[in-house]
Formats: structure tokens, C-alpha cells, sequence
């Protein structure tokens, strides 16, 4: 893997109980965990509380860096713009105005208190996904899909994904370095039309999907020459040690409780 | 992208690139997310039936390889102003080049690894990212480029069917994004609906000229890649034959376009569910105390979806809306057939 794809990897080495557990206890786990997440009504603070710290506790323990946890999971803000105008919408009392240039929109309670709910949710949902793939090298994390009855066939097809995504992308990139080395770009409006850019990027996917489809096909008779047949066959994973389903039992009975606990007596 | 040795999850313009429609964790509520996952079962099981009929044992090498292609080719970007950038989504070239069943196969592919490996999009609500991005997605565009298709194999249809087809594919994806929204009471249709959609139809433009491009780029490299496929799962004639009917008895594609119809009525029918209170610009408007000041259209035929002499309020929202999608949809569809007829005819001449 060159440095140019080295954003593709989001798996971190390290030595901690979330790197040496099974995947598909950590996958279930982590499912298991937004699930909870998901199904807290907003306003439940407590349980907001409970779950934020649980996940940033795992983030501690799989000593892969606070920081680096807190800036991948900052991937999803910017779809909180979404859920922003249902401050504003939502009936309630009202709390404070806010002074458009055409007309003032009026804040309630209830409306923030929903808001934050779901970046709340939101953020120690992404948190634990972050953990999860930091903690799990990614072949495992797709091997484990098939833990959770996913058709073979499409495993077998988002594992060979993952097998040549750093080709394509790296073709990708030097297609995009070839391009950079030809256009000397000054101002940023260099280089020509709008239409004209929108070309040249246009043709760059046609070459590449020309190049794709003649890849697929020499990757094809080389699996033929190897005796593939059309079926995907696959060891057996490793029975899951007894330790590890009772720490599954438990997280999970964790999980469910918060979340029963959210609902009855909070 | 480093940092102080800290990875950025993206650069952040990037993140205005991303904002689209990768919805994270939190944002749908759960009777939405299991409907969700219900159509995904169904329709990733008949794909998978299909694409296996006509691709067989290179089902998991093409698939899988086409799915890295779109991944790839998503960052193949482009400037555009202030920074921000077009890139392909890649729906709509992927249901032209590889037919809907094994377009959607890979999208699924692509909107899947993404959500697990990359945090792009939830894992739990990944359902319900999956329904709009590689299912609606790849159906619209496919449907915009079929009907293109009738009027003929030359140069235009390919390149305004493309051209519509990855338009119809960012925006109806965000439309059904920001109905999902609504429906999970994340955000209000009347904000959200028109946000999503005024967006997405600037980005779908971008969408639309790296897609027309590179359809253009792959028919001139191998224009046998473009032409209809025989065993296509698709039920494409070949195009040849429509231009020699010399007479055409009606509109091409009718079956499909009663399918929209009726898609569209059905849509219509889930109006009053989405709000029974005055809509959220009209509350603003209200409070404001201009919406006294608001005109009525000298063109509205159908005065505030209301039908006059009908007492429940529901129904004749409902009705109203039957009214003008068939409207609508009337003058569509005549104007497509009377292009068709001409188009025929100079071609029989």
C-alpha cells in the first residue's frame, strides 16, 4: 500500500482486548450498541450520558488515541445540518427568537431538546463504529459478516471489492496526478470551462471503466485457471471462544437494559 | 491529510462533497429503518437472481470489481466554484453500463463498505442508505435512460438519457431521502424536501456532465459496450427495430410509463400522513404576518390542493394531487409521443 491510499486503511495495530477479540463478537457487539443507541426516545440525558461514556471507554481501551477517535468521528457533522431546522419546528414553548433577514424562526424547547438528541445519538453511534474499525483489520470485520447471515455471494463480492478497491483507487489518483502534471492551475478558476473540467473528468471515468471491465475479465480467467468454478468456498471460521460469547452476553444485556431503563424508569 | 500525524476523516471540502446523502446513525426512526431493510431483503434477492442469469460464475469477479470501479471513480473529481468540487455518485452509469439488477448489486456493494470500513453512512440505519442510494438511485436513473432509449440509438439519445438519467438519480435519491426524514420526524418535509432537492439538483448537474462524459469517452473506446445487449435482463428491443416500425400505434415503453403513474399516484395517496398543519414555511410566513401579502397563481387550477365541494380535508388533498400528477403526467407523455411519431417517421422517410 503506497502512502496515497494510506487513507483507505482505517485499522490501527495495537495490542488491546478490542484488537484481539473476534470480529464478529465486536461486530455483533458494536450492532448490538447503535441498536440500543437508536431506540432511545430523545431527551433521555441519563441514558445519552450512560452510552457516551461506555463507547468512550472503549475508545480507551483500544488505546488506538483519543483524539484520533474524536476527529475520524467528527466524519458525520456535516448531516446535522439536517436535523437542525427541527429546533425550530418542532411545537413547544418557545425560548428564544432567532432574527432572519425575512422573518424570525422561534426555538422551543422541544425543538433543541431534539435536536441534541440526535446529535447526540448521532456522534456515540459514529464513535463506536470508529472504534470498531480502528480496532479490526477489515478483511476479518467483512469475513464477520457472514456471522450475521449475509448471502455469501454478496460477501464474496464486497470482499474481492475491498481486494482491488486500492488498485482502482490508485489508478484513480494517477490518472488525477496526470491531470494535475498537465493543467498548471494558477487561479482557481484555471483551466478552461466548466463543461470543459466536467469533460476531461468524464473521460477519466469512461478510461477507467474501460480499463475495469478488461481488469474483471483477466481477473476472472485467472480465478478459472485456479479452479474456480463459480461456487465461493470458505473455511470455517474458529468457534467463538465461551469467554468471549459471555463478554457478548453481557455488553448485549448492557445495551438492553440502558435502553429498557431509558423507556421505564428514567 | 496529516495533521500533527492525526488523520483528518476527510478534508474538509470533502465534507461538503459528502454531505449528500450518507445519513448517519441516529437520523431515521426504527419503524423506517425496518421497512428499510425489508425492501433491501427483497429486491438485493432478486438481484441477485438475475444478475446471476446472465453473468453466471463471473457474478463475483465483475460484480466485485465493477463495485471497486465506482468507489474509485467517485473520487474522480472536478472543480467547480468556491472551492467545492463535482464528483461522480456513479448510480445512474452504473444501472446504464451494467443493467439495474447487477448495478444494484454493486451499489450495494459500494454504499455497504463505505458505511462499515469508512463511517460514511450508519450501520443500523445502513437500510435505509441503501434504499435511497442504491436502489432509488439506480431505478431512476435506469428508467430516465430506458425511456431515452426508445426515441432511437443514435448519438442524443445516449448522451440526453445519460445526461437525465444521472440528474433523475441524485435528486429523486434525495427527495426519497428527505421524505424518509420526515417520515422518522428527524426534519420537516416543508424545510427539508425543498433543501434537499434544490441542492441535489445542482449537484446532480455535475453528476449529469461526468456522466454524459464518460458515456461519450466509453462509446467512442468500445461502442459495443453501449448497444442494448440481447440477453439483458432489461427488456430492451433493439432500438433498430422501433425506428423501422413505420407506423407506430402508440407511445413506446407504455408499461413503464404506467408503472410511473401509478409509483406516482401511490405517492400522492401518502400525502395527508405527511402533515395535517399548515407547512412549515407557511407557519413562518404566518407568524411573520406576510402570508396575508402572498398572491395566488393567476395559473392555479387547483387553488391550495384543495378541491372545491369536497368536505374532508384529506381526500381532497388526495384528489387534488391525482388531478395534477395526471395532468402532468398527460402532457409528458403526449409531448414524448409526438416527438416519437415525428422522430419514426423521419427515420422511415
Amino acid at each position: 500500500m503506497s502512502i496515497a491510499t494510506g487513507f483507505l486503511n482505517r485499522y490501527l495495530e495495537g495490542g488491546s482486548w478490542f484488537h484481539r477479540a473476534d470480529a464478529r463478537v465486536k461486530l455483533i457487539m458494536a450492532l448490538g450498541f447503535i441498536f440500543a443507541v437508536a431506540t432511545l426516545p430523545p431527551g433521555k440525558w441519563p441514558a445519552f450520558g450512560a452510552t457516551l461514556a461506555l463507547v468512550w471507554l472503549a475508545a480507551a481501551v483500544s488505546r488506538v488515541g483519543l483524539l484520533r477517535v474524536l476527529l475520524r468521528s467528527l466524519v458525520a457533522l456535516p448531516f446535522i445540518l439536517i436535523a437542525l431546522p427541527s429546533a425550530f419546528t418542532r411545537p413547544g414553548d418557545p425560548l428564544f427568537d432567532l432574527n432572519l433577514i425575512f422573518f424570525t424562526a422561534t426555538a422551543t424547547t422541544e425543538g433543541l431538546e431534539f435536536f441534541a438528541s440526535v446529535l447526540l445519538k448521532s456522534w456515540t453511534s459514529v464513535t463506536a463504529a470508529v472504534v470498531l474499525t480502528a480496532t479490526t483489520p477489515p478483511m476479518r470485520l467483512l469475513e464477520a459478516l457472514r456471522a450475521l447471515r449475509l448471502p455469501a455471494i454478496l460477501v464474496s463480492i464486497v470482499m474481492l471489492m475491498y481486494r482491488y478497491l486500492f488498485v482502482l483507487v490508485e489508478e484513480a489518483q494517477r490518472m488525477m496526478r496526470a491531470r494535475a502534471a498537465r493543467s498548471a492551475a494558477i487561479g482557481p478558476n484555471s483551466g478552461g470551462s466548466l463543461v470543459w473540467r466536467a469533460k476531461s473528468a468524464g473521460g477519466m471515468a469512461g478510461s477507467l471503466f474501460i480499463r475495469t471491465l478488461d481488469r474483471s475479465e483477466r481477473i476472472y480467467l485467472a480465478m478459472l485457471a485456479r479452479g474456480y468454478d463459480g461456487s465461493v468456498r470458505r473455511q470455517d471460521a474458529p468457534p467463538i471462544s465461551r469467554r468471549e460469547i459471555a463478554t457478548l452476553a453481557s455488553a448485549l444485556t448492557l445495551c438492553a437494559a440502558i435502553a429498557i431503563a431509558a423507556r421505564l424508569v428514567i | 491529510m496529516q495533521i500533527l500525524n492525526i488523520d483528518l476523516p476527510l478534508p474538509p471540502m470533502e465534507w461538503l462533497d459528502a454531505l449528500p446523502l450518507h445519513a448517519p446513525d441516529g437520523f431515521f426512526s426504527m419503524p423506517v429503518i425496518i421497512a428499510c431493510y425489508a425492501v433491501v431483503a427483497a429486491i438485493v434477492a432478486f438481484s441477485i437472481r438475475r444478475a446471476n442469469r446472465s453473468l453466471n460464475e463471473r457474478l463475483v469477479p465483475v460484480m466485485g470489481v465493477m463495485a471497486a470501479f465506482i468507489f474509485a471513480a467517485q473520487m474522480l473529481n472536478f472543480p467547480v466554484a468556491g472551492g467545492t468540487s463535482g464528483h461522480l455518485i456513479g448510480g445512474a452509469l452504473a444501472a446504464i453500463i451494467l443493467g439495474p439488477w447487477a448495478a444494484i448489486l454493486v451499489m450495494v456493494a459500494v454504499v455497504g463498505l463505505q458505511a462499515l470500513l469508512f463511517q460514511d453512512g450508519g450501520l443500523i440505519v445502513l437500510g435505509v442508505n441503501i434504499v435511497n442510494m442504491s436502489i432509488i438511485s439506480v431505478f431512476a436513473g435506469y428508467a430516465a435512460y430506458w425511456i431515452a432509449q426508445r426515441f432511437g440509438s443514435g448519438y442524443a439519445p445516449i448522451m440526453v438519457g445519460g445526461f437525465a438519467a444521472a440528474w433523475l438519480s441524485v435528486v429523486i435519491s434525495a427527495v426519497a431521502t428527505a421524505l424518509l426524514l420526515s417520515l422518522s420526524g428527524t426534519s420537516p418535509l416543508a424545510i427539508a424536501l425543498p433543501a434537499m432537492t434544490l441542492a441535489h439538483m445542482l449537484i446532480g448537474i455535475g453528476e449529469g456532465l461526468i456522466t454524459v462524459f464518460a458515456l461519450m469517452f466509453i462509446r467512442q473506446a468500445r461502442p459495443e459496450l453501449l448497444k442494448p445487449r440481447a440477453k439483458s435482463d432489461a427488456p430492451v428491443v433493439p432500438a433498430q427495430a422501433v425506428a423501422a416500425n413505420p407506423a407506430p400505434s402508440g407511445l413506446p415503453g407504455a408499461r413503464l410509463w404506467v408503472a410511473g403513474y401509478i409509483i406516482a399516484v401511490a405517492l400522492t395517496l401518502l400525502a395527508p400522513l405527511a402533515s395535517g398543519s399548515p407547512d412549515g414555511l407557511e407557519r413562518v410566513a404566518e407568524d411573520a404576518g406576510f402570508l396575508s401579502r402572498a398572491l395566488d397563481a393567476p395559473y392555479a387550477i387547483i387553488a391550495d390542493y384543495q378541491l372545491p365541494g369536497i368536505a374532508n380535508e384529506a381526500v381532497a388533498t388526495v384528489l387534488a394531487g391525482v388531478i395534477g400528477v395526471t395532468i402532468v403526467y398527460t402532457l409528458v407523455a403526449g409531448g414524448a409521443y409526438l416527438v416519437h411519431r415525428r422522430r419514426a417517421a423521419a427515420a422511415h422517410e
